[in-house]
C-alpha cells in the first residue's frame, strides 16, 4: 500500500514538473508583443530590448527558469498585463478561488446524491421504463455538446422555472443552474456506471445461491449487490474531478460566476500571458492532485485493483 | 427450460425420427463444413438494432446531403452578404421562401452557412478520429508487442493521462494560430491516447493465446497474423473509439469556439454558428439562429454515439449467438 502511494506520488510529481516545463518554454516561444500592453505599438525597438530586460526576459534561459519556480513556489504568479495591468496575478485569483472551489465541491456531492441512485434504479428495473429513460438522458448527456446543453439549460430552464439567468452572490436561487449545468455529465456517468456494475453483480452465482436460500431480495440488494458494486465506483471520483474542472471553465463563463474558470476564458481573449499560464498551472495541478488522490482512494477501497494501468473508465 | 417447451419439443418426436438412415456420402462431407463470417454476423447482429439502424439511416442522409447541398440548383452562398436594393444588409430575416432558415446578424444566408459548417465540422471530426485511430493503433501495436519499448510508452502515457484533456487543448490551442489545421492537431495530441490503452491490453491478451501460438509456430506470415488474428478482435474497439472521436471533436469545436481559441469567424463551423446564435439567444425571434445549428449538431452526433456503441456490442463475438 505505502508502496504504490509512494510509486503514485512520484508519477505526479514527474507529471508536474513536465508541465511547469512545457508551459515555461511553450510561453517563452511566443511573440514578444504579448508581455506588453497597449502600448506596444509606440514603442521602438530599444525601448522594447530595454523592457524586456528590465523583465528578466533576456537572462539565460536556466536563470529564468530557476526565477520561475522559486516565484511559484513563493506563490508568485508575475503580474497580469492586459486584463488588470500590473497587478499581481495572485492578487486576482485570490477572491475568485473560493467560488470555483464551492461550486465545484457542490456538484461533485449533488452529481453524487443524484446519481448513485438514479444507477440503482435503474439496475432494479432494467429493462422497464425507468432504466430507458435513464439510458435515454445518458445518452443524451454524454452525446450531445456540453455547450449546447448548457446553453439550452441556461435559456429553458430559467424562463420554464422562473430563475435568474446569471449568477449573483446575494440571490441563492441564482445558484441552481449553474450547479445544475456543472453536474448533469457526472450525474450521467455516475448512473450509468452504477447501472452497469449493479447488473455485473446481479448475475453473479453467489446471487442465485442467495436467492436459493431464500433471501429476500432487499437483502440481497442491499447486503450484497450494492456493497459490491460500490467499490468499482470508486474510480469514478478522479474523472469527475476532471470533468467538473472542465465544466467549471463553461460553466462559470455562460452564468459570470466570478471563479477561475471564467478568468481563464476573458485571460485567453484578452491575451494576458502570465494569467493564462498561472491558471492553466493552477488548474492541471488541481487534476494531478485529484487524480492522485482517487487512485490512492481505489488502492485502499479495492486492494485488488493496484495495478499500473488502473482507471479503465477514465 | 419451463414445462410448456419441453412439450412442444416432445410433440415433435416420433417414431420416424429413430430409423436408420442410408449412408449417404454428400451428406457425410457437408457435416464439417461452415459458412460462417465474421463480418456477415457483425452486420446480422447490427441491423437487429432497430434504433441504431435508424440513426445509421438519418446519418447517412445527413452526411450525404451535407456534401450534396452546394452543387444543387438555388443554393446561396455561406460566406456572402447579402444586401437589399438599397445597398443594406439584410440583417437577421426570419426564415421564409427567400432565406430558408433566415439570415444572420450580418445577412448571410443560415441555410447555407449551417451546411457548410456541418461540413466543416465533419472534416475535423473525421480527421481527428482517423489520425487517433492510426496513431493509437500503431503505438497501441508497438506498446503492447515490442517488449523492450514499453517501460518508455508506459513512462510517457501515465506522465500525460495526469494532465486534463482540456488544459492540454486550451494550452496549445492558445499558442498556436487559430485554423482547422490547429485545431486537429491539438485535438490529436491526447485523442490517441484511450485508443493506444485498448489495442495494447487487447494485444497483450492475444499475443499468448494458443491460437496465435499455434498460427506462429505453422509459419503464418507476420501480415497474416495481423489481419487475421489480431485486428478482428481489435476493430470493435477501434470503431468505437472513432465514432466516439468524431462527437468529441464536434463538441471539444464548440467550446475552443466559445472561449475564443476556435477557428476564425471567416471559417462557417458548427462551433462558430452555435456561438453567434448564443450572441443573440435572449431575443425570441431570433432564437432561430441558435435552435438551428445547435439541433443538426446534436443529431449528428447523437447518431455517431449511438452507432459506435451498438456496432461494438455488435462486433463482439460474445453476441453473435
Amino acid at each position: 500500500m505505502i508502496k504504490y502511494t509512494l510509486k503514485r506520488l512520484l508519477q505526479s510529481v514527474v507529471t508536474l514538473v513536465v508541465l511547469v516545463l512545457i508551459i515555461f518554454l511553450m510561453m517563452r516561444l511566443m511573440p514578444e508583443e504579448g508581455y506588453f500592453g497597449e502600448g506596444y505599438i509606440r514603442m521602438d525597438r530599444v525601448q522594447i530590448e530595454a523592457a524586456l530586460t528590465q523583465m528578466g526576459l533576456r537572462d539565460p534561459i536556466l536563470a529564468q527558469f530557476y526565477k520561475y519556480i522559486s516565484g511559484i513556489l513563493h506563490g508568485d504568479f508575475g503580474t497580469s498585463i492586459t486584463f488588470r495591468e500590473k497587478v499581481p496575478i495572485a492578487e486576482i485569483i485570490k477572491p475568485r478561488l473560493p467560488y470555483s472551489i464551492y461550486f465545484g465541491l457542490a456538484s461533485i456531492i449533488i452529481s453524487l446524491l443524484i446519481g448513485i441512485p438514479m444507477g440503482i434504479m435503474m439496475a432494479q428495473f432494467k429493462g422497464r421504463a425507468p432504466d430507458m429513460l435513464g439510458s435515454g438522458y445518458v445518452v443524451l448527456v454524454k452525446a450531445v455538446a456540453p455547450a449546447v446543453c448548457y446553453i439550452f439549460l441556461q435559456l429553458y430552464l430559467s424562463s420554464l422555472l422562473k430563475l435568474p439567468m446569471l449568477f449573483n452572490v446575494r440571490k441563492p436561487a441564482s445558484w441552481i443552474l449553474p450547479l445544475l449545468c456543472m453536474s448533469i455529465g457526472n450525474i450521467a456517468n455516475y448512473a450509468m456506471w452504477m447501472r452497469r456494475y449493479m447488473v455485473d453483480e446481479l448475475n453473479r452465482d453467489y446471487i442465485k445461491l442467495a436467492m436459493a436460500k431464500g433471501m429476500s431480495s432487499t437483502s440481497i440488494m442491499t447486503r450484497h449487490v450494492l456493497r459490491n458494486a460500490f467499490v468499482p465506483m470508486a474510480q469514478l471520483l478522479p474523472t469527475s474531478i476532471l470533468l467538473t474542472i472542465t465544466g467549471s471553465i463553461y460553466v462559470e463563463s455562460l452564468f459570470s460566476i466570478p471563479g477561475m474558470g471564467g478568468l481563464l476564458v476573458l485571460a485567453i481573449q484578452r491575451q494576458d500571458n502570465p494569467l493564462v499560464q498561472a491558471l492553466v498551472l493552477i488548474f492541471s495541478s488541481v487534476g494531478i492532485i485529484g487524480l492522485f488522490a482517487g487512485d490512492v482512494l481505489m488502492a485502499i477501497a479495492d486492494p485488488r485493483i493496484k495495478t499500473e494501468y488502473s482507471g479503465g473508465s477514465r | 427450460m419451463t414445462t410448456e417447451k419441453m412439450d412442444k419439443n416432445c410433440e415433435n418426436i416420433n417414431a420416424e425420427l429413430f430409423r436408420f438412415v442410408k449412408f449417404d456420402e454428400l451428406a457425410g462431407e457437408r457435416a464439417g463444413y461452415s459458412n460462417y463470417s465474421y463480418w456477415h454476423s457483425t452486420w446480422r447482429v447490427f441491423t437487429k438494432d432497430r434504433i441504431a439502424m435508424l440513426f445509421l439511416c438519418l446519418l447517412f442522409a445527413l452526411l450525404s446531403f451535407t456534401f450534396v447541398q452546394p452543387f444543387l440548383p438555388g443554393q446561396k452562398d455561406a460566406i456572402k452578404i447579402y444586401n437589399d436594393e438599397m445597398g443594406r444588409q439584410l440583417r437577421n430575416i426570419p426564415p421564409g421562401t427567400e432565406f430558408w432558415l433566415g439570415t444572420n446578424s450580418i445577412g448571410q444566408d443560415l441555410w447555407a452557412r449551417i451546411w457548410s459548417g456541418t461540413r466543416t465540422s465533419m472534416i475535423i471530426g473525421m480527421a481527428v478520429a482517423l489520425a487517433n485511430a492510426v496513431i493509437g493503433v500503431l503505438l497501441g501495436a508497438m506498446w503492447g508487442y515490442v517488449r523492450r519499448l514499453e517501460r518508455l510508452i508506459t513512462e510517457i502515457y501515465n506522465v500525460f493521462e495526469n494532465i486534463p484533456d482540456t488544459i492540454i487543448l486550451i494550452l496549445v490551442a492558445y499558442m498556436l494560430r487559430p485554423g482547422i489545421g490547429t485545431i486537429i492537431f491539438t485535438m490529436c495530441l491526447t485523442g490517441w491516447m484511450p485508443t493506444a490503452r485498448y489495442v495494447r491490453n487487447m494485444i497483450i491478451i492475444i499475443r499468448d493465446r494458443e491460437f496465435n501460438l499455434a498460427s506462429r509456430c505453422l509459419g503464418t506470415p507476420t501480415t497474416r497474423i495481423i489481419t487475421r488474428n489480431l485486428l478482428p478482435q481489435l476493430v470493435s474497439v477501434i470503431m468505437m473509439r472513432a465514432s466516439l472521436a468524431i462527437t468529441m471533436a464536434i463538441g471539444y469545436e464548440v467550446f475552443l469556439t466559445y472561449i475564443g481559441l476556435g477557428l476564425p469567424v471567416s471559417i462557417p463551423s458548427l462551433g462558430n454558428l452555435v456561438n453567434e446564435g448564443r450572441v443573440v439567444m435572449m431575443s425570441p425571434s431570433l432564437r432561430y439562429q441558435l435552435i438551428y445549428p445547435a439541433l443538426i449538431l446534436s443529431l449528428i452526433t447523437i447518431s455517431f454515439y449511438v452507432i459506435g456503441n451498438s456496432f461494438a456490442d455488435a462486433s463482439d463475438p460474445k453476441n453473435h449467438l
